[in-house]
């Protein structure tokens, strides 16, 4: 046991005091966020591979499914992606006019996905094949139209961040936070994919 | 301090022992049949085994907690020993020990007690009295499709001969159990569970669900009659018989509304069909099925069947 | 206009209920009227229930917590006197109708409304302060979930005199708790209140992950955390990995019931199986949530009053990860009765046993920590030796539990009652009253009474035992759970046993109430010092309660036991020469706010008052969005109101030093 006092050198001396990076929490926190949000999706899914088979007599994947239409659809949101990701290099090389043109355009992508989604759901409904027609048909429209709702959701936080950037500008804050939705919309395109593949692709094919 | 301690513990193997006392009088560990006295077997093997580590902890716990209290200052006092490979090693392996034993144990036990297979090296082994039972809200109806008889809130069985029950449900799920003869298995709606039982004496015991399935839970219960011999049964068979109430789609339905407490009846004659045609209006796989859930295998219990479905069915069921 | 709502709704032909509700309205009423009397709703308003600071969250998590644990309990006593009154052809007091929403609550209720908020309170007092942080890494999410808590509590508290609750059991399994057997609100009370109080669980598990990974002290690696914030840690993992699926199933639940969906339905080719599994995915992990930060408080309590360092503190950390992990793996265990194969049920049967070698290790790890200790007999001691002893036996019955042959037998009989309240009594609760035991003198600056504590721990303890081992031999003697009555001479004796054994409880129970208001009124007699158990960790390093800054400078960090560390180096109690300016967050009232108007759109939605509903979700993305634009919500503590704070408490600092 030591009787002199012995700081340790990484301690002192405390000149500032330290300042957390909230960004970059906030960043981490986003992203945890995200992960749940992928379980939330991955239950769904599980919940779709037991319902596949459970038509009750109604129609099944092969009869509903458009494979020509999903593709466009599924452009229309990969290219938002892009779009978005052009949007973010504006925002960080401080160009705020790219930014919000850029995000405009992928809002319109965004709107085209969620347009060609709900006239799919309208036409499915219409020819009597709804959520309430069978469990395959309320695993189908559960699962897609929960990941439509994040998409309109996302639409939603753009007008509020396009609005946000023509009023503050590109700081610290609007940074992060379109860094946020930067990755809940690639998150919602990854998610789109594994919706095409198990859903469309395997239902269709 | 140390009474209150070693009290508590004397106190706690008396609980102990007069659980099992108790428990023999009557219930899981008062087996009648084959099924439940191996349950009951196993039950003994797993707590003795694992009273190997759960006794020294608890004596340790109480006799280090006063051989080292604060005031006995002559014991060995060590603040900063905070690891030993050694102790850290043992502490590891012997939980792990008892884990492979229990573990091997429950494999091969989980495997013998299946409750689909049907049981062996017992009488009626090549030719089972099969009972078709399906839970209703909230009474139990058996089919007895080779006497094409039926019962409600009794059950009726030749001791001595193993019974292989096919179980569904018109409701909501229940379980289906008889404790003295051993395993229970769930019924649900749509699916086709299986269990065999043997009663290895005569006597009456008790059945009931397992699982809760609303308002009139508590009074689903019947009373098994294990007959001492086939002859027993087969007078039993022909006193059902001769009753003059037989048990078709109508009667079923009226039988199938909500009813508590509801008493014993029994049926002469039994709509062929009855059992396939309640199990089948919930299924709507197509026939070659998907393995279960989850990669999960699954008895073949949501196999094949007809598509029909059941809306119309249920409406009387909807709303009390 | 008001949906399904109409006056009817209110049970007024139930004297209990009725009953019940005045004796609420008039606590209630005096609550306010000694508040109004003595002028405090500003500083009430301003200071607690918008306050953002840690400390205080925990506080009044913890409050939650003790109210719902008396209505769970009261729940408790009443199904502990109804079935000890209905034997022998009786009916008791109790019919099915109001009986079966009172087990359904007493399981929601002690779960999510009282462990839960238990356990985050301690966590959100306590984790910070250990990992030597000013504030979490979230403040105003901080405040958003537990009021989102308490948003769930007042639903299924609302539940009791408008409309009913659930007639389902807690685990709500359809297709009984289905639109066709379950056709009343109380299904949609419960979906509701686990929906907006599940909510604030999730972002509490990302908030704490988050501060945990980011806002450690510097110096402070992983494997120096201290162990309670490694346990809670972990749970947080759970947390965040397991509430989404719950989310998910109760969502279905919601479309099944509201949309006419068929997920679970008999009909359409629903598939109950499938809730089921999803909600025990959910429902086995909870549990572990619970137990691992009670581990944790163990693991704090035990090295702290052996004055030893913990024993094998590495071996602590990865069988709490190990626990973690592999109860994930087991769900399948609460019903080996469902028809899986032999494989399947052998699989998860195994793979729940093997839970039990950490488990088995933690204990062994505590044993030798108090091995050539010097332990002191304290009240949070008396518990953590209680815990040791019934959660081995609690263990035991669950690794019998976990043997499909034998659960087949013993499935939802009272021996599982009984073994499942031996884990979560005699492990979480007994470790969450430890934790407040230990933790009190630090959060509030005194300590609590000696005698009575005790007193409770005895009462508590020895009910436990005379409550509980009844239901094991009632389980053996084949009582299944859930009954409303019985009708067998054989049980009676067990009954009238477990009955007096919750009347044992609830002495303890009594004595912890008294405790509590004896010693907030001989506080100042029992002023507590800054580290008043001669602990390890930092949160002892500052004040009792710590001022809300938490630290006047970052603290030191040097291994695990920093505090011990510094106490030895003595550097303990060291001070700047100037203080730097210290970076709050401000209390604001959007919390408050966003979760009332879910609450809002809960109630709403059970009573199906859509425009009601639309309207609370605007008003809640309304507050969410002005409080996103609201850049006042930060500010810095100026170096000269840091020295007059510190100056009052450095008297606390030097005397401790000596």
């Amino acid at each position: 046991m030591t009787t002199q006092v012995t700081y340790p050198a990484n301690a002192y001396p405390v000149p500032e005091e330290e300042h957390h990076d909230p960004g970059e929490n906030t960043l981490f926190g986003f992203w945890l966020y995200l992960m749940t949000d992928c379980l939330l999706f991955a239950s769904v899914f599980a919940t779709w591979g037991v319902l596949y088979f459970a038509t009750d007599g109604g129609p099944g994947p092969k009869e509903l499914f458009e494979l020509d239409y999903v593709a466009i659809e599924t452009a229309a949101l990969l290219v938002s992606s892009i779009t978005y990701g052009f949007a973010m290099i504006s925002a960080h090389a401080g160009r705020k006019g790219g930014a919000l043109f850029w995000l405009a355009v992928t809002f319109v992508c965004g709107l085209v996905f969620i347009g060609m989604e709900i006239n799919e759901f309208h036409h499915l409904i219409a020819e009597g094949a709804g959520p309430q027609r069978s469990a395959f048909l309320t695993a189908f429209f559960s699962l897609v139209g929960m990941h439509g709702l994040h998409v309109t959701a996302g639409l939603l936080w753009m007008i509020v961040m396009m609005i946000e950037v023509s009023k503050r500008g590109l700081g610290g804050k609007t940074l992060t936070r379109l860094g946020c939705l930067s990755m809940f919309w690639h998150f919602l395109d990854v998610v789109w994919i594994c919706v095409f593949t198990t859903v469309y692709l395997m239902g269709a094919l | 301090m140390k009474d209150r301690a070693s009290s508590l513990v004397r106190g706690g193997i008396l609980l102990l022992l007069t659980v099992v006392m108790a428990g023999c009088k009557n219930g899981v560990l008062d087996p009648k049949g084959q099924v439940a006295a191996d349950v009951k077997s196993l039950i003994i093997t797993a707590t003795l085994l694992m009273l190997i580590v759960v006794i020294p902890v608890i004596v340790l716990t109480l006799v280090f907690a006063w051989k080292y209290r604060a005031s006995n200052t002559k014991a060995t006092y060590t603040p900063k020993w905070a690891h030993s490979t050694k102790i850290e090693l043992v502490v590891w392996l012997v939980p792990c020990l008892i884990i492979i034993v229990l573990g091997t144990l429950t494999w091969r036990s989980t495997h013998e007690l299946d409750p689909y297979q049907p049981l062996k090296g017992v009488a009626g082994e090549e030719d089972p009295l099969t009972v078709e039972v399906v839970s209703l809200d909230w009474k139990w109806l058996f089919i007895y499709p080779e006497q094409q008889i039926a019962t409600v809130n009794k059950l009726v069985i030749p001791a001595h001969r193993q019974v292989a029950f096919k179980i569904t449900s018109d409701s909501v799920m229940n379980s289906f159990f008889i404790p003295q003869l051993g395993s229970q298995i769930y019924s649900m709606a749509g699916m086709e569970t299986k269990l065999h039982l043997i009663a290895d004496e005569p006597g009456t015991y008790d059945g009931f669900s397992a699982n809760y399935s609303g308002g009139g839970f508590t009074g689903m219960n019947f009373k098994t009659d294990a007959l001492a011999s086939e002859a027993d049964f087969d007078a039993w068979v022909e006193q059902v018989r001769a009753g003059s109430e037989p048990l078709n789609q109508a009667r079923y339905e009226q039988l199938a509304e909500r009813s508590i407490n509801h008493p014993v009846e029994t049926f002469s004659d039994v709509e062929p069909g009855l059992f396939t045609s309640i199990l089948q209006q919930y299924m709507t796989m197509p026939s070659e099925g998907e393995e279960g859930m989850h990669g999960m295998e699954m008895h073949e219990e949501a196999s094949t069947h007809g598509q029909e479905s059941a809306d119309a069915d249920k409406q009387h069921l909807a709303q009390e | 206009m008001f949906g399904k709502l109409t006056l009817d709704a209110i049970p007024y032909h139930e004297p209990i209920i009725v009953i019940t509700l005045a004796v609420v309205g008039l606590v209630g009423l005096f609550v306010a009227a000694s508040v109004t009397k003595m002028g405090k709703w500003g500083y009430l308003w301003r200071e607690w229930l918008t306050s953002v600071d840690h400390k205080r969250l925990g506080i009044m998590y913890i409050i939650l917590a003790l109210v719902m644990l008396i209505r769970g309990f009261a729940d408790a006593v009443m199904m502990r006197t109804q079935l000890a009154v209905a034997t022998g052809g009786s009916e008791g007091y109790l019919p099915p109708e109001h009986y079966d929403q009172i087990f359904t609550a007493h399981g929601v209720i002690m779960i999510i409304f009282m462990a839960m908020p238990m356990m985050i309170g301690l966590m959100n007092i306590v984790l910070p302060l250990q990992i030597g942080a000013r504030d979490v890494a979230f403040p105003f999410l901080n405040n958003l979930s537990f009021w989102l808590a308490v948003g769930g509590a007042v639903l299924i508290n609302i539940s009791l005199g408008v409309g009913e609750f659930a007639k389902t059991g807690w685990v709500a399994y359809p297709p009984l708790s289905g639109l066709s057997y379950s056709p009343g609100v109380g299904v949609d009370y419960y979906i509701w209140a686990l929906q907006i109080s599940g909510l604030g669980t999730l972002l509490t598990g990302v908030n704490f992950l988050v501060t945990v990974f980011k806002m450690r002290a510097p110096g402070m690696k992983l494997m120096d955390m201290p162990i309670f914030t490694w346990t809670c840690t972990w749970a947080n993992i759970l947390i965040v990995a397991s509430f989404p699926i719950l989310t998910a199933v109760l969502g279905m639940l919601t479309l099944d019931r509201y949309l006419d969906f068929h997920f679970f339905t008999n009909e359409g080719g629903g598939n109950a199986m499938m809730y089921i599994n999803l909600f025990w995915a959910w429902g086995h992990p909870e549990v572990y949530i619970l137990i691992l930060p009670a581990f944790g408080i163990f693991s704090e309590v035990i090295s702290t009053f052996t004055g030893k360092r913990l024993f094998g503190y590495k071996s602590m950390v990865w069988a709490s990860g190990a626990i973690s992990i592999l109860g994930f793996i087991v769900w399948l265990h609460h019903f080996f009765t469902m028809g899986s194969s032999a494989n399947v049920n052998a699989f998860f049967g195994v793979a729940t046993m093997i839970i039990s070698i950490p488990t088995g290790v933690k204990l062994f790890n505590w044993l030798f920590t108090i091995y050539r200790g010097r332990l002191r007999f304290a009240v949070p001691v008396l518990w953590t030796l209680g815990f040791m002893v019934t959660f081995t036996i609690g263990g035991m019955t669950g690794v019998l539990l976990a043997v499909p042959g034998a659960d087949f037998v013993l499935h939802n009989s009272l021996f599982l009652i009984a073994h499942f309240h031996n884990t979560i009594i005699g492990g979480a609760v007994f470790g969450y009253l430890a934790g407040i035991a230990f933790w009190f003198p630090k959060a509030t600056g005194f300590h609590m009474n000696e005698r009575l504590g005790k007193a409770a721990f005895w009462f508590w303890q020895i009910g436990f035992y005379v409550a509980f081992m009844p239901l094991y031999v009632l389980g053996f003697m084949g009582m299944t759970r859930r009954l409303n009555h019985t009708d067998n001479p054989l049980w009676e004796p067990w009954l009238y046993l477990a009955a007096f054994g919750a009347g044992l409880i609830l002495i303890g129970v009594v004595c912890q109430l008294v405790q509590l208001f004896v010693s907030i009124r001989d506080r100042e007699q029992n002023k507590a010092e800054g580290d008043p158990w001669n602990g390890h960790t930092l949160e002892w390093s500052t004040t009792s309660p710590p001022p809300f800054y938490n630290f006047a400078s970052t603290p030191i960090v040097e291994g695990i036991d920093a505090y011990t560390t510094a106490k030895e180096k003595g550097y303990a109690g060291w001070r700047p020469e100037k203080f730097a300016p210290i970076h709050m967050p401000r209390n604001t009232s959007a919390g408050i706010l966003m979760a009332g108007f879910l609450t809002v759109m809960g109630f709403a939605l059970i009573w199906h008052i859509w425009w009601l509903a639309g309207a609370s979700f605007v008003a809640t993305i309304v507050t969410l969005l002005v409080r996103a634009y609201d850049d006042d919500v930060d500010y810095y503590v100026q170096p000269d109101e840091i020295e007059r704070i510190e100056g009052s408490a450095a008297g606390a600092k030097v005397a401790e030093q000596v």
